[in-house]
C-alpha cells in the first residue's frame, strides 16, 4: 500500500511512530464513512520508524490539533493521484478548545461556557500556559 | 479598555507614575477629595476579604466617589446560578470601575471580556493580587527612595505566597536587584520563578535561617508560615522559630533595613518589633489606600 492507492484525499506523513492512534482519536477519523488506513512502523531513513495515515477523502482537518500532537507531521493533499499541496506543521501559538485546564482552582472548571485557551510560552520545551490561570500544560492530548 | 489583572500588565514607567501620584495624594489628600465625584466603584467580592474591600472603598470615598457591591458570593446572583460573565456585564452597567475578588484563578480574565468598565483584580485565589504588590512597591520606593540596587529578603512561605511571587516578578525588572529567599526546604520559591531569575541573570540565594543574612538586607518581606504546609511535625518544630522576627534578630540587621508584611500577621513578627523604626508594615497599609486612589484615578482617566 502506498500513496498512489489514493486518488483524492489526505496523507499524513512523518508521524512519530506510535502517535497515529492518538491522531485517529483526536481527529475523529473513526466517524468517517470513507476508507482510512493507519499504517504503523513504516521504515523511514530520517526517522527510523514512522506512522502514516491515509484518508480517502478531502476532509477538513484541524491543523492546530495536529500540530499540537506532533508538529513534525507533513500533510499531503492528493488530487487525481498526485500530491498537489504539502503542508508542514508547527506548534500552534494558541490552543482553543483542544485541551482542558487541569488546575482544579482554574475559573474554567466552574464557568464551563468559557473557551479553553492555552498560549505557547516555550516552543523548545513545548510548554503551554492556561490563558486564565497560567497553569502549565505539557504536550500530548 | 485598560484593566489591571497582573502586576506585569504595568510597565516600570507606569508603576513609577502610579507611585509618584500615590505619594502626591498622600502628601496632600485634600487636593483629591472631590476629583471622582459622581463616579461609582463596584466592589464585587465573590469571596470575603474585609481588609481588601475596605481599602478599595476607602480609596474611592477619599476621591469623592461612591461605592456599591457585595461582600460575599451568597449575596450575589452567582448563588442563583448566573455566570460570572453575565454578572459582570450587568454590574458594569451600574458602575464606572470594578474591583473584583474571586476564589478561582483567572476569574478576572473571564470578567474583563464582558466588562464595559475597567476591572481591577483584587485577588483571584492563590494566583494574582496586583494592588498588594503596588502597595509593597510604593512602600519600598517611599522608604528607600529608589527601586534600584536593592537586596530584598523574602521570608516564610515562598511556595504558596502569591504576594511573594508578584513582588519577585515586579522587582526583577529593576537594575541591581538581588534576592535572598529565606524558607524551609518544603516552602521554597517555585522552580519556574527561580528559572526565570537565572535566565534574566538576576542574583539570588536560598537560605534556611534569616539570622545568616539579615545584615545584608535592604528590605525584609515577611510572610506567614502555616503549620499545615509542613510535611512533618519534626520539621515544623525545628524550623518554626527561625521564621519569627524578634527584637534579638532585628538587632543583627542594619539601620537601613525596612520590614514589610502584607498583613494580617499571626505570630511571625513579634509585637515587640512594632515600635522599631525599621518596621513599616502598618505604614504600608496607609500606602495601600493612596496607591489604590492613584490606580482608580489613572484607570478612570484612561477610560473616561
Ligand atoms: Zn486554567
Amino acid at each position: 500500500m502506498n500513496i498512489d492507492s489514493i486518488n483524492r484525499g489526505i496523507v499524513l506523513d512523518h508521524i512519530q511512530a506510535g502517535r497515529s492512534i492518538e491522531i485517529d482519536r483526536a481527529l475523529g477519523l473513526r466517524e468517517l464513512d470513507c476508507s482510512v488506513a493507519i499504517i504503523r512502523n513504516v521504515r523511514s531513513d530520517a526517522m527510523g520508524k514512522k506512522d502514516i495515515i491515509k484518508i480517502d477523502e478531502d476532509i477538513d482537518i484541524d491543523l492546530d490539533v495536529l500540530g499540537y500532537i506532533d508538529p513534525g507531521i507533513t500533510v499531503n493533499i492528493i488530487v487525481d493521484g498526485v500530491i498537489t499541496e504539502k503542508k508542514h506543521l508547527s506548534l500552534p501559538k494558541r490552543l482553543k478548545n483542544i485541551v482542558r485546564c487541569k488546575n482544579p482552582r482554574c475559573i474554567t472548571t466552574t464557568e464551563t461556557a468559557l473557551d479553553q485557551e492555552f498560549v505557547l510560552i516555550d516552543p523548545a520545551r513545548r510548554v503551554y500556559r492556561c490563558a486564565y490561570c497560567d497553569a502549565e500544560l505539557g504536550a500530548g492530548v | 479598555m485598560r484593566h489591571l489583572i497582573n502586576i506585569t500588565d504595568l510597565t516600570v514607567e507606569e508603576i513609577e507614575e502610579l507611585v509618584t501620584l500615590g505619594e502626591a495624594m498622600r502628601a496632600r489628600p485634600q487636593d483629591w477629595r472631590e476629583t471622582q465625584r459622581g463616579r461609582i466603584l463596584g466592589t464585587l467580592f465573590f469571596e470575603p476579604s474585609t481588609r481588601t474591600r475596605l481599602s478599595f472603598e476607602s480609596a474611592m470615598l477619599s476621591l469623592g466617589g461612591s461605592v456599591l457591591g457585595f461582600a460575599s458570593a451568597d449575596s450575589s446572583s452567582t448563588s442563583k446560578g448566573e455566570s460570572l460573565q453575565d454578572t459582570i456585564r450587568t454590574v458594569s452597567s451600574y458602575c464606572d470601575i470594578i474591583a473584583m475578588r474571586h476564589p478561582k484563578e483567572g476569574a478576572p480574565i473571564a470578567a474583563r471580556m464582558t466588562s464595559n468598565v475597567p476591572v481591577i483584580n483584587a485577588g483571584d485565589g492563590g494566583h494574582n493580587h496586583p494592588t498588594q504588590t503596588l502597595t509593597d512597591l510604593m512602600t519600598i520606593r517611599r522608604e528607600k527612595g529608589t527601586f534600584e540596587g536593592l537586596t530584598i529578603g523574602l521570608c516564610g512561605d515562598l511556595k504558596f505566597g502569591r504576594t511573594v511571587h508578584s513582588l519577585v516578578l515586579a522587582m526583577s525588572r529593576y537594575a541591581g536587584t538581588r534576592f535572598v529567599f529565606i524558607s524551609p526546604p518544603e516552602l521554597r520559591l517555585p522552580g519556574y520563578l527561580l528559572e526565570e531569575l537565572r535566565e534574566k541573570g538576576i542574583p539570588y540565594e536560598e537560605v534556611e535561617r534569616m539570622e545568616d543574612v539579615l545584615p545584608q538586607l535592604d528590605i525584609l518581606y515577611m510572610t506567614r508560615v502555616q503549620r499545615e504546609r509542613f510535611f512533618n511535625e519534626a520539621d515544623y518544630v525545628r524550623l518554626k522559630d527561625t521564621y519569627i522576627l524578634t527584637p534579638d534578630k532585628l538587632a543583627l540587621a542594619g539601620e537601613g533595613l525596612r520590614v514589610l508584611h502584607p498583613l494580617p500577621r499571626v505570630n511571625e513578627i513579634s509585637p515587640k518589633v512594632d515600635d522599631d523604626p525599621r518596621a513599616v508594615y502598618f505604614d504600608q497599609v496607609r500606602n495601600g489606600r493612596y496607591i489604590r486612589m492613584a490606580l482608580i484615578t489613572k484607570l478612570l482617566e484612561e477610560n473616561p
